[in-house]
């Protein structure tokens, strides 16, 4: 049976190319780049020319773009960064309910600091109506944070409306927005809106450990990593030189080979709306992004004992988020967009890659008809409660 | 000077005419916690075992694992000269802090030109002006250091480390632990361990309910007990076909004792195959619904061998204390579920009936299911993780 993966949104299989090149770099280009010398030179050119062509993939100036350990430091830098130099002129914060924890988690840090902050609700979707947006916008908010994909649901929040609210609004606000599940999926449109952007590699086939802050040229931030004088004295830390070369290159590959993944998100949504009591939490194929699906099923109560089922029969895919289907409480997000049930509990998110196919599809939809119908059948009685309690073995 | 390890052991000194075979075990469970540290000798004298040509660190952690030592010495072996046995002496006192001492010497080889008394003045006068801090208490003293004068050498030791105490694993039979992932059942098993008993673990996973990080669990916290046991074998069995048709056909206050009783008779069955003679759980008196004395009853009459259960009158805190020294209490508690969290429903039966129960289980085919059930049980071999 072959293995189909769907969980693209919590991390990607590289490209087969992006190792071939990193370990070339490992083993040939293997200076530091503040050397002196001539292999400080060579390992210097490969992060210079990656980063040039990144920046031309997100379309920006290569000296805007910093590079970091990952979405969560870009994401956690940027509210620190920003927040921290504004701080004389408010302590007000926006962002959304259904952001992710590299986002909510250090803003609960600022509100612990005395920052104001304020998580605007979203709507049934998981989007934010501009006209919440601007009703909580004041003159001394100075940090306005929302996301451009969601990482559960899919949803896509609509800049073009949002941005110009905040300068008209809040001039003195900067505007972050965190894109690591919107590079190489969607055009990039937040980032003629935004004053810094974070990236990811490995969310798009390439490398993990790596990924970057877009800082708009003329932007105060603060670092967040200090140290040696690496990223223009605003990131500290020996560059991941090889990690970066695999980023650029996953971006180029996912440009010349991406899938139109639209087309299969919606031959999935037919497939499974064909199974009885299924349901999608957040947009349907169209009206968000191109690789998030978040479905559930009535009568399947616990999302996690589907993925368990369908890993049994080869197909990956993931409760919610990867980064808390460990825990057993329910979604942040899926809260906060009012679902409830089964809808809330037994959610399961399947996401596509590049390299997803339209027969990977298929045989996603029929492990999940089998799976959800055999779950079925046993869940009639008493099945319903999960709640800890009676371990008798323990 | 070369250093070997002395182990003590103690009860099974007692033990009238199957002290020889003890012994023998015990030599033999040294030799398998040592077997990757090189070439090992291990020999026995006495009440004690010397374990030579070791690297000690090494060896001395592993050694306070191995059920039925009572302690365990690093001992320094020079050559029978009085100027070596007194420094010897006197380094071992002045690395700790002064209190009182006593020299124990035993002459085992007399052609040593000093008796044991001479030793124990000569060597106990020299202290006292060397280290003022230092006196002697020959009825309860804070450390004794022992010398014997053997044909091969001095040997000078204190003990030092405690050892595990019990008895040696293999020496009172085998039972099988009822593994769940939780805290009390590997608790239950170090006990049983303790007291000699050989293991072989079974636990139930109910895929697709449960996932494989719950085995990875499962699988971690056997391979922390063949720290103490050796290889141990793990029965994993499929419970899930079993659970759907208790949850089918059965009234639902019931599930969980059905549920353990079909457990006890799938033990039985592997106690069988095994060749053991009980079997062991974490049961605890009044921690859950199934275990009130009513419920505990009712499910032990499912199985046909005794249902041992070390932890029945401990208090969870204590419990907790246990899986923490012992070291699986952080295994424990990382948070998937196991199959028992599962198909609970909301009142279970406290006190049930025999009778009543009986009665449920008449519309279950029994041995079918127990059939088809073994017919997926998987078995695997594990043996400590060490680096």
């Amino acid at each position: 049976m072959a293995e189909v993966y769907l969980d693209n949104s919590a991390t990607t299989r590289v490209w087969p190319e992006v190792p071939q090149l990193m370990e070339s770099v490992y083993r040939d280009q293997y200076g530091n780049p503040s050397s002196l010398h001539k292999r400080g030179v060579v390992a210097e050119k490969v992060l210079d020319t990656s980063r040039q062509e990144l920046a031309a993939a997100v379309g920006c100036h290569p000296h805007e773009l910093f590079f970091t350990s990952g979405g969560t430091e870009a994401n956690n830098w940027a509210v620190f960064g920003l927040a921290g130099v504004r701080k004389p002129r408010g302590k007000r914060i926006i962002t959304t309910a259904v952001e992710h924890p590299s986002i909510l988690v250090p803003l609960d840090v600022l509100a612990e600091r005395g920052f104001e902050v304020i998580r605007l609700p979203v709507d049934w979707r998981g989007e934010l109506e501009a006209s919440r947006l601007a009703a909580a916008l004041t003159p001394d908010t100075v940090l306005v944070t929302i996301m451009a994909v969601n990482n559960e649901v899919g949803a896509v929040q609509d800049w073009a409306a949002l941005s110009p609210l905040v300068r008209e609004r809040a001039p003195h606000a900067a505007v972050h927005v965190d894109a690591v599940q919107a590079l190489a999926k969607l055009p990039l449109l937040c980032l003629e809106q935004a004053d810094t952007v974070s990236f990811s590699a490995h969310k798009l086939h390439g490398p993990q450990g790596v990924g970057a802050l877009y800082v708009r040229e003329g932007t105060r931030i603060q670092p967040l990593i200090f140290g040696g004088e690496q990223e223009r004295k605003l990131r500290a830390g020996t560059e991941n030189v090889a990690g970066v070369a695999g980023f650029a290159l996953a971006v180029r590959l996912c440009r010349e080979r991406g899938q139109e993944l639209m087309q299969l998100l919606h031959e999935l949504y037919q497939g499974l709306s064909d199974i009885p009591g299924f349901g999608c939490n957040g947009p349907t194929p169209g009206a968000g992004a191109p690789h998030i699906l978040n479905a559930y099923f009535e009568g399947i109560p616990r999302g996690e004992v589907l993925v368990h089922a369908l890993a049994s029969r080869g197909v990956y895919v993931s409760t919610g988020s990867a980064c808390h289907s460990r825990r057993s409480r329910p979604s942040h997000v899926l809260s906060a967009m009012h679902r409830s049930g089964d809808a809330l509990t037994g959610a399961v998110r399947f996401s596509l890659g590049a390299a997803t196919t339209r027969e990977e599809i298929r045989q996603a939809v029929a492990a999940t008809a089998e799976a959800v119908a055999e779950l079925r059948l046993h869940s009639g009685k008493g099945s319903r409660s999960g709640a800890a309690g009676y371990g008798a073995l323990r | 000077m070369a250093q070997l390890v002395m182990a003590r052991y103690g009860e099974i000194a007692l033990k009238g005419r199957n002290r020889h075979r003890f012994e023998q075990l015990l030599v033999n469970n040294v030799r398998r916690a040592l077997h990757d540290l090189g070439r090992v000798s291990v020999t026995r004298t006495y009440g004690r075992i010397f374990i030579e040509n070791v690297d000690t660190a090494a060896a001395i952690p592993r050694l306070t694992r191995v059920f039925g030592l009572v302690s365990v010495s690093p001992v320094w072996v020079m050559p029978q000269d009085m100027d070596a046995i007194r420094a010897q002496t006197l380094a071992m006192l002045a690395q700790r802090r002064p209190g009182t001492f006593k020299i124990q010497a035993r002459r085992a080889d007399k052609s040593f030109p000093h008796d044991s008394p001479a030793i124990n003045r000569q060597l106990g006068a020299y202290v006292l002006d060397e280290l003022p801090g230092w006196s002697v208490d020959v009825h309860h003293p804070d450390l004794v250091i022992y010398v014997e004068i053997r044909p091969e050498g001095a040997f000078i030791f204190s003990t030092s480390v405690p050892g595990p105490g019990g008895l040696p694993v293999g020496m009172t039979g085998r039972g099988i632990l009822l593994l769940s992932g939780g805290i009390d059942s590997p608790v239950a098993g170090w006990m049983a361990l303790k007291r000699g008993m050989e293991l072989t673990a079974l636990h139930f996973e109910s895929p697709p309910y449960t996932g494989p990080r719950s085995r990875e669990k499962v699988v971690d916290l056997v391979r922390l007990l063949a720290e103490y046991a050796g290889p141990v074998t793990l029965y994993i069995n499929h419970f899930t076909r079993i659970q759907q048709a208790i949850v089918s056909s059965c009234p639902p206050s019931l599930t969980v004792i059905l549920m353990r009783r079909m457990m006890m008779r799938l033990a039985d069955c592997i106690a069988e195959d095994e060749g053991a003679s009980a079997l062991v759980t974490g049961e605890n008196l009044g921690q859950v619904a199934s275990q009130t004395l009513e419920s505990l009853a009712v499910i032990g009459t499912a199985a046909v061998r005794p249902v041992l259960r070390p932890l029945i009158f401990f208090d969870k805190m204590e419990i907790v204390e246990r899986a923490q020294s012992i070291g699986t209490y952080p295994i424990s508690v990382r948070p998937y579920e196991d199959c028992c969290t599962l198909f609970v429903p909301s009142h279970p039966a406290t006190s049930p009936r025999e009778r009543q129960v009986v009665a449920a289980e008449a519309g279950l085919d029994i041995e079918a299911l127990l059939a088809a059930s073994l017919a997926q049980t998987e078995r695997l071999v594990l043996t400590e993780a060490r680096d």
